[in-house]
């Protein structure tokens, strides 16, 4: 089944961190995306990058910022192929943030 | 034979709807033909061809079912299935109701409906939700294990102590929604602890669970007198029903062999501990005191600190308490009160108290506070 994993953080949680600390998460990050289930992931650029799109009345309007406003922020994502839930939870608990305060979020994709 | 259904097949409907189907099958026919053999292969074999049959014809939904390749139809062999090809699945059926991905009341709501075969009527009626309401949550529930792929399974040795913890968290739930006066659930709680116990007789835990609440529930007519509750120490004797409390303190027993003691064993101790006919109270603290170690609540905290007052010490104990945080819990106000009028500060006393009734919510607790207000 495959799975999108949804990392949520503190915008400069990895900052914050001391060098040897930092070096350990950048590691366990690279093991994650190495694993044979990991198909796909990227981590995105801060949430001041963020542009919001929505089409209204034919028009294209757009906004600065993320789609909500808050202290966690979407940091990046992806997708794993797992055979089932707890598998799945097994990989997302390995994300570095997930030990430093932030939050991944586990869905199943929709298959077509 | 529920349980082996839903693995079987992979889906709680399905496997709801089969068992019934097969039932019905056999009230029609045994009284005519006589009952099989073996009962319970029949209507297991029986029911899993119903349901193979009803798969056929919606093929389509066939995909989202975990089935090996659908056998050929065998309605004729039921008595030379053997009892020991119908696995034994509650185990795995408990661990996937009580999937902590799942939202406790759907945790709750399916244990009950699954394992404890309740109707989901008398579910609502126990928590006190419309029939659609429950049904919503048992729907969200099954549609959460099927959509994201929660396993039917017995969780590896590495996550077996947490997923325990979960399961256990639902059974001493369901137990106290029946606790504070509907008795049903109570005994449908003791009932699942028991086969959690049977099914995992090396878990010291599951057994302190079950011993919990089985000494509880012992005392469980002498609680209330009418309207009123009835303290401990006050309560009629004659009213416990010794022969539970024995076997509880027998499965205690087992659990501390097991090396157990984690949180349930010990409040099964300390349980144990207040049905004795004179109270080791010293020793009651000090379990309480270890229980404050595992768990770190305030709420035990104040249960220890009231232990020590009946110990001999109500002034350590007024201390203790007035360290807590736990200004919008009834029993915080009301223990003050109760210390305070040891300790004869009657003013105080009586402020305590009726910060006290102020949060009651209950009857008995609303007359048992007036009472010791106008005791003052």
């Amino acid at each position: 089944m495959q799975y999108a994993l949804m990392i949520y953080a503190e915008p400069g949680h990895v900052e914050a961190l001391s060098d040897a600390e930092r070096d350990a998460a950048r590691a366990e990050y690279l093991a994650f995306a190495d694993d044979a289930r990991h198909v796909v992931g990227a981590q995105l650029q801060p949430v001041e990058t963020a542009t919001c799109v929505r089409v209204v009345g034919g028009r294209t309007l757009m906004t600065d910022g993320p789609f909500a406003d808050t202290k966690e922020v979407l940091g990046g994502f992806a997708f794993i192929e797992a055979a089932n839930l707890d598998e799945a939870i097994e990989l997302a608990a390995r994300v570095p943030a997930a030990r430093l305060g932030g939050t991944v979020e586990v869905r199943p994709v929709v298959q077509r | 034979m529920l349980a082996s259904l839903v693995g079987y097949l992979g889906d709680f409907d399905k496997a709801e709807e089969a068992t019934q189907e097969a039932f019905a099958i056999a009230a029609e026919r045994w009284p005519a033909s006589g009952m099989p053999a073996n009962p319970g292969a029949w209507l297991t074999t029986t029911a899993r061809n119903r349901a193979i049959d009803r798969i056929r014809r919606e093929r389509t939904l066939a995909e989202k079912i975990h089935l090996l390749p659908v056998p050929e139809l065998v309605m004729d062999e039921f008595d030379e299935v053997d009892d020991t090809v119908i696995k034994d699945e509650r185990l795995e059926l408990i661990f996937t109701c009580c999937h902590p991905a799942l939202p406790t009341d759907g945790q709750v709501a399916l244990t009950l409906r699954a394992l404890g075969g309740l109707q989901t009527a008398d579910i609502a009626r126990a928590f006190l939700v419309s029939e659609e309401t429950m049904k919503r949550r048992l729907s969200r529930a099954k549609a959460k294990i099927k959509a994201t792929g929660i396993p039917f399974a017995v969780p590896d040795a590495r996550l077996l102590p947490d997923r325990l913890d979960a399961v256990l968290a639902v059974i001493y739930l369901i137990y106290n929604e029946g606790y504070s006066g509907r008795v049903d659930l109570s005994a449908e709680a003791i009932r699942l602890g028991q086969v959690l116990a049977a099914l995992m007789p090396d878990a010291p835990e599951a057994h302190g669970l079950l011993a919990l609440m089985m000494i509880h529930q012992a005392r469980q007519r002498a609680r209330f007198s009418g309207e009123d509750l009835v303290l401990l120490d006050d309560q009629d004797r004659s009213l416990w029903d010794v022969s539970q409390i024995a076997a509880g303190r027998a499965v205690l027993d087992a659990a501390i062999a097991l090396g157990g003691r984690g949180a349930y064993v010990v409040q099964a101790a300390i349980a144990s501990l207040q049905t004795a006919e004179q109270i080791d109270w010293p020793q009651v603290a000090e379990l309480y005191r270890r229980l404050v170690e595992l768990t770190g609540s305030p709420v035990v905290e104040l249960n220890h600190a009231v232990a020590l007052a009946q110990a001999g010490d109500p002034a350590a104990a007024l201390h203790a308490v007035d360290r807590l945080d736990l200004d919008g819990y009834l029993y915080f106000h009301s223990t003050r009160g109760e210390l305070l009028r040891r300790l004869g500060r009657d003013d105080e006393a009586r402020a305590a108290y009726r910060r006290a009734l102020d949060l009651a919510t209950s009857t008995p607790e609303r007359r048992f506070l007036t009472r010791r207000l106008e005791q003052l």
